[in-house]
């Protein structure tokens, strides 16, 4: 059998199967993102937003929309592939893929995969409860385009590398607590850095996070806070980074072979 | 039980120096030595923690070897792994497969992970589906299966790309005599049809009755391989029980060693290779103790499996 067909229709079965199960359980994967989004639209944005003034010329609703799907893309893509994989860590049914001869480098990109399409698919979910409450309309649309999936495929292989090390359920739940969700909400979805003293201002430049919803940002409303390319090359750097470990990891048997 | 091929294909399995030593220490394999050749049907047997199961893990790449090599139908399981792996089906010796997937779902994943599209697998998913006695519950989530019917997926999953070599680690544990014999019989009109076939198990009757050559391994060492025949020459005794048409208090003494009185209703008999049960019968016939049935006291494999593990009772 050609080799490459083979890996193509392996890679296309495990992406597939990544979607069935976002599917299946829709209730647990498309519904509570959605229904989490649309209370901060109404709390944040509508009731105390309205008192806030304007922000580099847009109302508060429009300043945080872009940083809220990105929120929704970050959590989504992380916990897809975190839940997943460990689910087949757990009941040993990632040796159904170990066995085979699928290279590791392809159920990597299988599972980012299926990270990125929940992350995405309820990034477009929290677009659509968006246009509810504000107006948006892209000022760059190819940048909201590739920041988007940039975003999704870094924070499904961060999900990855905890997925691997997670030796009980309470280990998929550590990262996104304490260091996840902190991030986020330290990463200019709700405030632009700009407004912080200096000192956290640059503190913050060390949040990964904060470029990504800083160019998220520019592409939606075309407020530049910092230049594109440092955003790009950061997510870049990140998408690499963390590829290169994951698969390195897997290659050495972390977390799923003796 | 088919004899195996002889033809200039590679062996089907060939192991040398095989060494695993797990983080914490233990050493599970001490340099193994295994040839498997194609068509053959051939037992790894072993007690509790022998190394079986890890001899098994490191051939389907879920255990990292310490050392030795491996090769399966002359491909380097190193060097060329996929190819190495596309040629062999596990079936593993616990449940691995998603219970919330249907049946069908399983078996046509798995062969998509082999490179096979869902299309062109459906008619060899239905085949298996109906070989193996699924057809009602191919549609059913996995987890509604019973234990045997649990087993058979895995088995129908590990066939479904055909693979030349099928790994079994114990398929029939927890199973019911009748799903048992089913299995049994799959087993062996699979190797029939030409599929070499490793399989550990704790039922030594049933290496004896479906395994061609096998081989015995005891403290991560081999410590006999070969056919089932020249393994069986290897003992030194079988032992006997005879059933009496009466009962006795005292055996007298029949001028014979290895013979003791079990209970008044039962005689035990060691018989070494160069004698025969006829003398036995011929002394307690001068006794008038007349002999109703006789049996092996166990099964021919677990006696000599007994004996070279040491622990013959």
């Amino acid at each position: 059998m050609n080799r490459m067909r083979r890996n193509w229709v392996g890679l296309t079965t495990l992406v597939n199967k990544e979607i069935v199960r976002i599917v299946r359980i829709w209730t647990q994967t498309l519904i509570p993102p959605v229904i989490t989004m649309s209370l901060y639209f109404v709390i944040f944005g509508s009731v105390i937003g309205s008192r806030v003034g304007k922000i580099s010329g847009f109302s508060y609703m429009a300043y945080i929309a872009p940083g809220l799907i990105m929120m929704s893309i970050i959590t989504n893509s992380y916990s897809n592939v975190v839940s997943s994989f460990f689910g087949a860590k757990f009941a040993r049914h990632v040796e159904e893929i170990l066995v085979s001869p699928l290279p590791l480098s392809l159920l990597l990109l299988g599972y980012m995969a299926g990270g990125m399409v929940r992350g995405l698919l309820n990034g477009a979910l929290v677009t659509l409860v968006a246009l509810f409450f504000t107006h948006l309309e892209p000022a760059e649309p190819w940048v909201v385009i590739s920041v988007a999936i940039l975003t999704s495929a870094i924070f499904s292989l961060a999900g990855f590398t905890n997925a691997i090390f997670a030796k009980k359920f309470d280990d998929i739940s550590i990262v996104p607590t304490f260091v996840l969700t902190p991030l986020t909400y330290l990463g200019g979805v709700f405030y632009s850095i700009a407004l912080l003293p200096p000192f956290w201002r640059d503190l913050s430049r060390v949040n990964p996070i904060v470029y990504m919803v800083s160019a998220f940002r520019t592409g939606i409303l075309g407020i530049r806070t910092m230049p594109l390319t440092t955003a790009y090359s950061f997510m870049i750097l990140f998408l690499l980074l963390l590829f290169g470990t994951n698969w390195w990891l897997l290659k050495r048997g972390t977390g799923i072979r003796n | 039980m088919t004899e195996p091929i002889l033809t200039n294909t590679p062996t089907a399995l060939e192991i040398t120096g095989l060494q695993k030593t797990y983080r914490n220490g233990s050493t599970a394999l001490r340099g193994i030595d295994l040839r498997v050749q194609p068509g053959e049907f051939f037992a790894l047997l072993g007690p509790n923690g022998a190394g079986k199961t890890t001899t098994i893990g490191i051939l389907t790449s879920l255990v990292n070897k310490t050392a030795g090599t491996i090769r399966i139908f002359g491909i380097d399981h190193e060097k060329k792994t996929a190819d190495a792996r596309a040629l062999m089906g596990v079936v593993p010796q616990e449940v691995n497969f998603n219970l919330f997937e249907k049946v069908r779902d399983i078996i046509l994943n798995q062969a998509g992970y082999y490179g096979i599209a869902r299309t062109e697998a459906q008619p060899r998913c239905q085949m298996l589906v109906e070989a193996l006695h699924l057809t009602p519950y191919q549609d059913q989530m996995a987890r509604t299966l019973s234990g045997g019917f649990k087993r058979r997926l895995m088995i129908a999953r590990a066939l479904i790309h055909n693979p030349r070599l099928l790994i079994l680690d114990e398929p029939t544990a927890g199973v019911d005599v009748e799903m048992r014999h089913e299995t049994w019989q799959f087993l062996r009109e699979l190797n029939a049809a030409g599929t070499t076939i490793i399989l550990t198990t704790h039922y030594l009757e049933e290496a004896e009755l479906l395994c061609n050559r096998l081989a015995i391994i005891h403290h991560g060492a081999i410590v006999a391989q070969g056919s089932k025949r020249s393994l069986l020459e290897m003992m030194s005794h079988q032992t006997y029980l005879l059933d009496l048409a009466a009962p006795i208090t005292v055996l007298p003494d029949l001028g014979l060693p290895r013979v003791r009185l079990v209970d008044p209703e039962q005689v035990e008999v060691a018989i070494a290779q160069n004698e025969d049960l006829n003398q036995v019968f011929r002394a307690l016939d001068t006794h008038k103790i007349r002999v109703q049935s006789l049996r092996n006291k166990s099964n021919r494999l677990e006696e000599l499996f007994l004996a070279l593990t040491g622990r013959t009772p």
